[in-house]
């Protein structure tokens, strides 16, 4: 589904992101973890063309993405939940989730809104309420919710339970779980190194721009070296 | 002040409700459109019509900047550079400045189009420019389009410089002139009245545009683009493309009133577009509920008659109180205008008459 080789991204003279291997298989629920300033996000925004790659191949569905720009992605079933959840604040619930059926013209948009709606029926509640009343987990809710609007083929995610409280945080791995079970391949890149290792398939540990582990997931959670530089052991 | 529009709002919700009223207030409001020149002109001369004119123009130069600033979020403090620039081009293709009498039909379209490739040349390097930023940088660009047409006379004589263009051709669809009176039915219809009705129609021709642009995805995609610029590109749309779309459409809106301007006064000149032309574009737009197109033209209408009335009550109204002339009617005007602002601002933060969108994230 998405496969990246020897990917490279530069922020002025700094190198963000220094040559990394990733692959996310149809179906599959992979993270990404690693601490602040590792390049997750960075490598996240590359995939989905919103900062400029000085080097590398980024494959989606087998096509080179290479010339593309976000919104093209987009149209391609690609759907990114930028950090720090991106909502329109003074839009409500339903007018934030028609937006993410933005690039559709096929008549099914009401029934996904539907489906969205079964799968977060707190949204459901608050149709009506503009995105910047909701509470942040309503608000990660929303925004999960509105890129669901797109029928994203990947799903990429970006730090979901940042600003949370854990039982918020809780509720939205179980979203993320149901989607992925639902046949949506997801990308997540989190610091919750334990939630979203308990969650994955398939991790990669990243640190200052490189990968520097990567396997199942199960197995890096019991590994010595995660163990100590993630899980506080 | 902000109880009246309240209730004003709420009467024009019921009244959309019920279609029989929804009929007869606008069978009111056409005829009252209808009549309004005869009215003013009987009960304040030709001035008023004049007056009300300008106003139309306003509407529609207020409506094409609420879409670059309401809609899309684009703070554009030059936009009366689109404005000149429909001017012009409509002075030096109908004028005997060049020799060249194009009709009207082919030199108001190409006021639009010209302003309108002005706005992407202005857009195409602010795209990544918000807010303060920008609107320095269409500040500027104001400017320049003014100082070029103050110093386009050599060592080419295109714009003749400070002096302007004049004896600009009116604007006439064949023989008809509207710079004739004629007469239907017995009635003396003069100049100013038959300008008005091409104004009008043209103003609504631009609000037409404005409430269908704003529900279509176009429109939504400059909502997406004002609220979050990164999640908008997120949904799939193409931000550049539409930015740049809301400057040239907002700029075409522009462009037209510039050409109606120049047709109607017969005379262009730089000092019509300046700075200050600007300002209070945009603060009808503010003042009137950014975004909000009625709130819009309620703001642009107000702000055009307000001066004109101040303008003819202060003297009056000094005579009465202390038998001179204190306050030079000019200071005072500007006084009252900057007083009214303030308390609109206070008072109606969103303004007079703000959509639901802004009065909720006021709300909130």
């Amino acid at each position: 589904m998405l496969e990246v080789r020897g990917l490279e991204v530069h922020y002025g003279g700094i190198a963000a992101v220094k040559g990394i291997d990733l692959q996310v298989s149809k179906g599959e629920l992979v993270c990404l973890i690693g601490a602040n300033g590792a390049g997750k996000t960075t490598t996240l925004k590359a995939i989905a063309a919103l900062v400029p790659r000085s080097r590398g191949d980024i494959r989606l569905g087998g096509d080179s993405t290479a010339g593309l720009a976000s919104f093209e992605l987009v149209r391609r079933g690609l759907a990114l939940v930028p950090e720090g959840r991106g909502v329109f604040g003074r839009l409500t619930v339903r007018e934030n989730l028609e937006m993410g059926a933005y690039h559709r013209s096929d008549g099914e948009v009401g029934q996904d809104l539907e489906k969205v709606f079964a799968l977060m029926p707190r949204l459901h509640e608050r149709r009506n309420q503009t995105g910047g009343t909701l509470s942040g987990g309503e608000q990660q809710m929303l925004a999960i919710g509105r890129s669901l609007m797109s029928r994203p083929k990947l799903l990429l995610l970006d730090e979901p339970s940042m600003g949370l409280a854990p039982l918020m945080v809780q509720k939205v791995f179980e979203t993320i779980q149901a989607i992925a079970r639902g046949g949506v391949t997801i990308l997540l890149v989190e610091q919750n190194a334990k939630l979203a290792l308990e969650l994955a398939g398939r991790a990669y540990v990243m640190e200052s721009g490189c990968i520097t582990l990567a396997g199942d997931a199960g197995a890096l959670l019991t590994d010595q070296r995660v163990r100590e530089a993630y899980l506080g052991e | 002040m902000s109880w009246a529009a309240k209730d004003l709002g709420d009467w024009v919700e019921t009244a959309k409700r019920d279609p029989r009223a929804r009929w007869l207030g606008v069978a009111l409001i056409a005829v009252a459109l209808a009549v309004l020149p005869f009215v003013a002109g009987a009960v304040g001369g030709r001035g008023w019509v004049r007056i009300i004119d300008f106003a139309l123009l306003y509407v529609m130069l207020a409506l094409g900047l609420n879409i670059v600033v309401g809609f899309a979020g684009l703070l554009d403090l030059g936009y009366i550079a689109f404005y000149a620039v429909g001017a012009y081009t409509y002075a030096l293709l109908a004028s005997p400045h060049f020799g060249i009498h194009l009709p009207v039909w082919l030199v108001l379209p190409m006021g639009a189009g010209v302003a309108g490739v002005f706005g992407v040349l202005l857009g195409a390097p602010t795209l990544k420019l918000r807010g303060d930023y920008l609107a320095i940088v269409t500040l500027g660009f104001g400017e320049i389009i003014r100082i070029f047409l103050n110093n386009l006379n050599a060592p080419v004589n295109i714009t003749n410089g400070p002096q302007g263009v004049n004896r600009i051709d009116p604007i006439s669809f064949s023989n008809f002139s509207l710079a004739r009176p004629v007469e239907v039915l017995g009635i003396d219809v003069p100049s100013v009245h038959l300008y008005y009705y091409l104004f009008l129609a043209l103003a609504l021709l631009v609000i037409f545009v404005s409430l269908r642009l704003e529900n279509s995805r176009i429109g939504r995609a400059w909502v997406a683009i004002r609220e979050d610029e990164v999640a908008a590109r997120a949904m799939g749309i193409n931000t550049r493309n539409i930015k740049l779309l809301a400057f040239a459409m907002g700029a075409s809106f522009g462009g037209i009133a510039g050409g109606l301007f120049a047709g109607f006064q017969g005379f262009v000149s730089p000092e019509s577009f300046i700075l200050m032309e600007s300002v209070v574009v945009l603060c009808m737009v503010v003042l009137g509920g950014m975004g909000h197109i009625p709130g819009v033209i309620l703001g642009a209408v107000l702000l055009a008659a307000m001066p004109e009335v101040f303008r003819n009550t202060i003297v009056p109204v000094q005579q009465q109180l202390f038998g001179k002339i204190v306050f030079d009617p000019e200071v005072v005007r500007m006084l009252l205008f900057g007083l009214a602002l303030v308390l609109v601002m206070l008072f109606r933060p969103a303004g007079i008459w703000p959509s639901t969108t802004r009065k909720r994230e006021l709300a909130s």
